[in-house]
């Protein structure tokens, strides 16, 4: 038997897989020359640290193979067998009806005749088409890559994303500090570097690195944090789950109610304005805004002092606690680590979270923000790196087939209409709808304020929805109103292009099989998104470019995306267009050619090697990330989007003041009566939280934080080796169910037993999962992350049914987070739980 | 002469479960023959094990991966028959698949729930740390690759230079069953033990924590003592799992309390409040 070994790059670590006689028979984290690392050092507290010689991938990852051969692959091309495109397309059976096998050539036939018929009848804005959530890597596969090319060349309806993992920061945090270009989380520079040498201690507020790894950089950042527990660095986490980073790093715990998190914020604001133990010069020459926010914090707007006592009440913490905390915060040099990136934990999803954000960046700048060892760093970006060598992500306009240089035409989208992904279903259903702000405005802070309305004017509906990758149903809010949108007759037709069947697929018409990207071309750098989370590839200790090789055949009857988009084009007349005459193969070479790689090594010896470091360099000066603001200094961070950056006002921040702004000037302006984000923050108690009238009828509070072994749905569900992790799923009587943790006393008011079958319900809806009894939430809350990929409801077709999957989704409100911000706060979530009994 | 062993730091383990994945993929679906059947679903060659202890809101969780032990003194060994289970010279512990063939008994002999029957191939099955590839010139088995944090390390007990012995001299080493002797090749550091904590609060002052309070526990062996921290917390760690104690906490100005901490108590005492004795 002969081996080979191909090398590739998962969304969360590169990987070497062996393949035997045309079968993939294992996967490792990649293998390299040893001579390849050049690890970087970390001189701190008279120790040297330095990463071990390895890339660790996230766990998942480790069960690619499993995935690559799951019978969950959508092995043909499928078709409803109640859908007839010259007949009775009977849209209402969505989701219940069963599909056949049709070949390719009909599957071609009827999808590209579809666009062809909606465009000619009702123009390109007709069609709209939705990716998912990095179901996927790679320059060439990547969503903004072979799908965006395709789609702008035919003219599409965009459905823009939102940015629903860190959303409190991306539409409140900006206004406070800027970084939109970041989208409201902070440039992540050296801060591995000044917390080992500086940090007294880290508060992990409601925030898991060790479960979102960085989002992409797998395991990488778990060993810098025994490095500073091992270092006595005392920790500290907020969060009313005890989360895997608090097991991991012990410390102490505090578990404030769902909602309450801007309360003991501003609690803790109290205690050192009333003690006097906060930053007063910084305060005075780096921020604007602190009388008015000290006046609210002592009640002299409303007459209600923020003291430690009146956080005590909300949040259901000690008076006591709430000052022994401030007082140590205000002692030691402390990381504030509210986030991976600075967002992602369940207080900037939900209701208000822009309050909450705001109050983290306003915390910090009251201890001097930028100073050492005081920053707000997720602990998990911010390792040495050479920033001089670029190479583009995803994110960059020249890291997409989309509209890089790699191509000698870039096709714009004649359609200026957009929809907007956490109320798509609200659009469909009841027209028109509007909103501000495009979900990522990485432009300017005011382009959040943009007014978008649909349907556009001269603009028609959408009749036509093509969807690609992933499911939503798992991620999105009350996201059975997407089950509803589906069934309307108002989309004549729906596309399902993906790997797996998941919980959204058999929701479609026609279903076309996509390969994996172990069975096609590519090239990707490991962890670096670039544009908006340039330098990403920070949380990884060694920067690895791989070039990602097919390893297989594309199995069954699936294609790589490119392909079938590259048929579709052929069918409607666009093909030339779409590829130029490029493979797959061909696009991985020019983007290799056009970054700075080729300076470093040939494409010739790229491909054989199937990968390139890029080791931090020996001689590196440390540029702390916001160490130039504290200090009064010109930017001097590699942080390429900061407008400022190189100008005169290089020292400021990109705030309009240029400093943190405690009375947000740009919400002034747009917005200056706005009571739910009004210019500086308050606490606004939560419109579904412990107070609310509904609390009666469902006592319970819902938390839905990103999972541990599944990312964005992906992986869970098509990797059956991951319901083995009973922290993922729990096996009994032979179904792999979603746990929900649920404490000791709840589950005994309710006579609910450790490994019992639970239905979680409200007016939304009814979602069994397992129980897990356990002291690691707070009594009132129910834990259960959010993304699984299986909805499997017990009437399939009924929006409205029992699902057993676990989608625990469909359970949290669509309602958005304020009202004139469009971010979704799925953490906001009353229910009741109950044994269920069949 | 080479004699592999293991040590894993349950300390830094934080129960990311890429140990059982990696060993999943090196084992699923292909027989090393001689050394390994094909694991199929449902055995995990690395188990890991969440601990859960205290009590809302004082909390620790520990995760313990759990591969065969690989014991000098195997039990598994002793229950088999025609030589189906033997030690190499390196010390790995094997089940031979063909002369094991219907032998449950290595199965239920192992203390450590480390040994799975294979219903359909009729066959008992266990770690091996993937000696397939260590003959193959692999320096150490798929769960210690895949570890992010370095707290499953292995390498041979016999070079005094070898990373794992380096790590063994770092921390205290631990059976996994001690009182067992079953001289395995997997040790441990940091398994997690019986703790007692609290918080003690004046009752004149409940608003404020009550910062370096001593507090006293004892038992007929032993004095152990501290002062809670800023919290007003306290903790004793690394505690007798089956000892009585008697906590004491006196504080000048307060009544002095005393609490019976029992090898039955809960690990955290909860909130007790000193009265003022003026």
């Amino acid at each position: 038997m002969t081996a080979s070994v191909f090398t590739n790059c998962t969304n969360a670590g590169p990987i070497s897989v062996t393949v035997e006689d045309g079968k993939v028979t294992r996967v490792r984290p990649l293998v390299v020359d040893e001579a390849d690392f050049r690890p970087w050092t970390i001189e701190a507290g008279g120790r040297s640290y330095s990463p071990p010689k390895k890339f660790n991938v996230a766990p998942f990852v480790l069960s690619e193979r499993d995935r690559l051969y799951s019978e969950d692959r959508i092995k043909y091309p499928m078709k409803r067998v109640d859908f007839d495109p010259n007949g009775a397309r009977n849209p209402q059976n969505r989701g219940k009806s069963e599909y056949q096998r049709i070949s390719w050539d009909e599957a071609l036939g009827i999808v590209s005749g579809e666009l062809q018929r909606v465009k000619k009848a009702h123009g390109p804005s007709a069609v709209a088409a939705m990716t998912s959530s990095h179901h996927n890597w790679g320059l060439v596969g990547y969503k903004m890559s072979a799908f965006s090319r395709f789609f702008n060349l035919i003219g599409h309806t965009q459905v823009l994303d939102n940015p629903d993992s860190w959303e409190g920061w991306h539409w409140g945090a900006t206004h406070t500090y800027g970084f939109y270009w970041r989208l409201g989380m902070p440039e992540p520079y050296d801060m591995l570097e000044d917390a080992l040498q500086n940090a007294e201690m880290i508060v992990f507020w409601s925030n898991d690195p060790d479960s979102t790894r960085g989002v992409y950089s797998g395991s990488d950042a778990s060993i810098w944090r025994q490095w500073l527990k091992d270092k006595g660095v005392k920790m500290v986490c907020i969060d009313p789950f005890h989360n895997y980073t608090a097991a991991a790093m012990g410390g102490k715990w505090l578990a404030p109610r769902i909602g309450t998190d801007t309360a003991l914020a501003m609690a803790i604001a109290h205690v050192w304005i009333t003690e006097g133990s906060y930053d007063k010069e910084y305060v005075k020459n780096r921020t604007v805004g602190f009388d008015a926010f000290k006046d609210y914090v002592l009640g002299k707007e409303d007459g209600e002092p923020k003291t430690a006592a009146w956080a005590a009440e909300l949040t259901g913490l000690e008076a006591r606690t709430i000052t022994a905390l401030a007082r140590e915060w205000a002692g030691k040099r402390t990381v504030l680590s509210s986030g991976a990136r600075g967002g992602e934990g369940g207080a900037c999803r939900q209701a208000y979270a822009t309050e909450w954000a705001r109050m983290m960046v306003l915390l910090q700048a009251m201890q001097g923000l930028g100073k050492p060892g005081v920053s707000i760093w997720g602990t998990s970006m911010g390792a040495p790196v050479d920033a001089t060598v670029w190479f583009p992500g995803y994110g960059d306009l020249q890291g997409r087939m989309s509209t890089s240089s790699a191509a000698r035409v870039i096709p714009e989208n004649p359609v200026a209409q957009r929809l907007y992904r956490p109320i798509l279903p609200d659009a469909i259903l009841n027209p028109p709808i509007n909103w501000l702000g495009e979900g990522f405005c990485n432009r300017s802070l005011a382009q959040q304020f943009t007014p978008f309305s649909y349907p556009m004017p001269g603009c028609s509906e959408v009749k036509l929805f093509y969807r690609y990758g992933g499911s939503f149903l798992g991620t999105m809010t009350d996201s059975a109103k997407w089950m509803s949108m589906y069934q309307s007759p108002k989309l004549e037709f729906v596309v399902n292009q993906d790997v797996w069947w998941s919980g959204e697929t058999r929701f479609a018409d026609i279903i076309l099989p996509a390969c994996t990207q172990l069975e096609r071309e590519d090239i990707g750098e490991w962890g670096e998104p670039g544009g908006q989370t340039k330098h990403g590839n920070s949380g990884c200790n060694f920067r690895a470019v791989v070039r990602m090789q097919k390893c297989i055949e594309p199995l069954w009857e699936s294609k790589p995306d490119y392909e079938i988009f590259t048929l579709l084009a052929r069918r409607l007349g666009v093909e030339q267009e779409y590829t130029e005459g490029n493979t797959d193969r061909d696009w991985a070479r020019k983007f290799f050619e056009l970054s700075d790689l080729p300076k470093r090594v040939s494409w010739e010896e790229f491909e054989r090697k199937g990968y390139h470091i890029i080791n931090a360099p020996a001689q590196r000066k440390s540029t702390p990330a916001l160490r130039w603001f504290a200090e009064g200094r010109a930017c001097d961070t590699p942080d390429p989007a900061n407008p400022k950056r190189g100008t005169d006002k290089a020292h400021e921040l990109g705030t309009d003041s240029g400093k943190i702004e405690f009375v947000s000037a740009s919400l002034q302006k747009a917005f200056p009566d706005d009571d739910e984000r009004p210019p500086m923050p308050h606490f606004i108690p939560s419109w579904e939280g412990h107070q609310s009238a509904l609390a009666a009828k469902y006592p319970l509070q819902l938390l839905t934080p990103h999972p541990r072994f599944t990312f964005h749905t992906h992986y869970d569900k098509h990797a059956h080796w991951l319901d083995e992790i009973p922290g993922h799923r729990i096996k009994k009587d032979g179904y792999a169910y979603w746990p929900a943790r649920i404490h000791r006393e709840d589950a005994q008011r309710r006579g609910i037993a450790d490994g019992d079958i639970v239905k979680l319900y409200n007016d939304r809806a009814q979602v069994l999962c397992i129980a897990v009894v356990t002291e690691r939430v707070r009594p009132g809350v129910i834990h259960s992350a959010v993304s699984s990929a299986k909805y499997d409801p017990l009437e399939p077709g009924n929006p409205r049914s029992v699902d057993r999957g676990g989608c625990v989704a469909l359970l949290t409100p669509g309602r958005m987070l304020s009202k004139n911000v469009a971010g979704m706060a799925p953490n906001s979530c009353l229910i009741e739980i109950e044994k269920w009994s069949a | 002469m080479t004699r592999y062993g293991m040590i894993i730091d349950v300390d830094r383990c934080t129960g990311c479960y890429a140990c059982f994945l990696t060993c999943r993929d090196e084992h699923a679906g292909h027989d090393h023959r001689p050394v390994a059947l094909a694991q199929p679903d449902g055995q995990a060659w690395i188990k890991v094990g969440e601990q859960e202890r205290g009590s809302f809101p004082k909390v620790k969780v520990s995760y313990v991966p759990v591969p065969c032990q690989h014991c000098a003194d195997a039990a598994c060994m002793g229950a088999a028959t025609g030589g189906a289970v033997y030690r190499r010279k390196d010390g790995i512990v094997i089940i031979d698949p063909d002369k094991a063939a219907g032998q449950r008994g290595i199965v239920s002999a192992c203390p450590y729930g480390a040994v799975f029957w294979n219903e359909e191939r009729n066959s008992p099955q266990k770690c091996t740390f993937c000696a397939h590839l260590l003959d193959d010139g692999w320096k150490q088995p798929r769960c210690v690759e895949a570890c992010p944090t370095l707290a499953i390390v292995f390498g041979d007990l016999d070079d005094p230079a070898s990373e794992v012995n380096k790590r063994r001299a770092e921390k205290p080493l631990e059976d996994l069953l001690p009182k067992l002797a079953t001289k395995p090749l997997v040790s441990y550091h940091c398994l997690p033990k019986r703790f007692l904590c609290g918080e003690i609060v004046l009752g004149d002052r409940p608003d404020q924590c009550a910062v370096g309070i001593a507090v006293t526990l004892r038992n007929g062996r032993q004095t152990l003592t501290t002062v809670t921290d800023n919290y007003g917390d306290f903790e004793f760690l690394n505690l007798d799992v089956d000892a009585d104690f008697i906590l004491s906490i006196e504080h000048a100005g307060y009544k002095p309390r005393e609490l019976a901490a029992s090898a039955a108590a809960e690990f955290n005492l909860g909130t007790i409040v000193l009265e003022a004795s003026g």
